[in-house]
């Protein structure tokens, strides 16, 4: 694959981030999220926190906001299910959390040990408290991401971003 | 020689942080340490938690990327360190120079019978600590030892964790505030920031 093939939408995530002055951002590493990852560790106005499981992110994001800065969490679908009982500390005290969250388990899946988690990160999400959006094109990326910004930060709320399975491609099991 | 009786934990977070100024930051674990850090003395810049356990270093490591001019100390019992473990890996690789864990170790879950714990006969916390990179592990058994602490909270420079080995006691609750949107806008007002 070329250079010009490669997807925009994770460049357009960055932007909304450099845009909303994210300082923090908290993640397990995965393969869909690889290239926001990789701009947000060579961008030296952020720090990339590495977590050993994405509730650790949840509790990072809720610091952050205590001592001033803005932080984002991304985590694949199955690490929703990590987070739920520490999702209680935004819930209760109304700290901004930033979700976003590529999706396993749905659009030609090869893994069935994904599906049962995948299929319901969105109920999950909702019982949560969370507000959800969620990203089927490229094109509706950036649009998308502006909005959960503005609601995670502005009104002090739990804001998930998925990012579809068709979007994101399909992981590839042949090497 | 028998063994030095332990520390009372009322009396440990006394003297941890009886020189405190303005500077320090303190996030108590959820239950006997919240307490012990009420019955210190309420503060603005404490930020109490009465749930999401194992989350009490990460929110530290948070506060402190965010607030390098600051100290932050976290104040946790064995069980909440013990379901965050992972944290302390996450907190060897980043290495903030201003963030203290410090972790009360009786052994025993206190808020719920005092059933044993890991740490009581297997898991070694200062190990743990250790093996995941953060600079300075002390493990503090006695009142010089607390002293020697309670000194390196008002200047420390890098990763620092403390097991302090308390007695398996349980004093009188003594309950902070619990709104939780409350304790946030009076941390972040006296930090300057908007509520």
């Amino acid at each position: 694959m070329n250079a010009s093939a490669l997807p925009v939408w994770p460049d357009k995530l960055f932007d909304t981030f450099k845009r909303a002055g994210i300082r923090q951002v908290g993640y397990v590493p995965d393969a869909g999220h690889a290239r926001l990852i990789d701009r947000c560790r060579a961008d030296p106005d952020m720090r990339d926190v590495v977590l050993t499981t994405e509730e650790e992110g949840v509790a990072l994001a809720a610091g952050a906001w205590l001592g001033g800065e803005r932080a984002a969490l991304l985590m694949q679908s199955s690490g929703v299910g990590n987070c739920i009982n520490m999702l209680s500390l935004p819930r209760t005290c109304r700290f901004p959390m930033l979700m976003l969250i590529t999706m396993r388990g749905e659009w030609e899946e090869f893994n069935p040990w994904q599906e049962p988690m995948g299929s319901i990160v969105e109920p999950v999400l909702k019982l949560c408290e969370a507000e959800i959006y969620r990203a089927r094109t490229p094109d509706e990326v950036e649009g998308l991401a502006e909005r959960a910004v503005q609601q995670a930060f502005g009104d002090e709320r739990i804001v998930a971003l998925i990012l579809s399975q068709e979007l994101i491609g399909k992981k590839v099991w042949t090497k | 020689m028998s063994p030095a009786p332990k520390l009372e934990r009322r009396a440990a977070m006394a003297t941890l942080l009886a020189g405190r100024g303005d500077d320090l930051l303190v996030v108590p674990g959820l239950g006997s340490t919240a307490w012990d850090l009420a019955a210190a003395g309420d503060n603005d810049r404490n930020f109490y938690l009465w749930g999401a356990m194992g989350g009490a270093a990460m929110i530290g490591l948070g506060l402190a990327l965010a607030q390098p001019a600051k100290r932050v100390a976290v104040v946790a019992g064995d069980g909440e360190m013990l379901m965050g473990l992972g944290a302390l890996a996450t907190i060897g690789l980043q290495k903030p120079a201003n963030l203290a864990i410090i972790v009360f170790d009786n052994g025993v879950y206190g808020e719920t019978g005092m059933q044993p714990s890991h740490t009581q006969t297997g898991a070694d916390l200062i190990g743990v600590a250790e093996a995941c990179g953060i600079g300075t592990c002390l493990d503090v058994r006695d009142e010089a030892g607390l002293a020697d602490l309670a000194g390196r909270l008002t200047c420390f420079s890098e990763t620092l964790f403390a097991r302090v080995q308390i007695a398996a006691d349980d004093p009188p609750r003594v309950l902070p505030l619990r709104d939780g949107v409350a304790l946030k806008q009076r941390f972040r007002a006296a930090l300057g920031l908007d509520a």
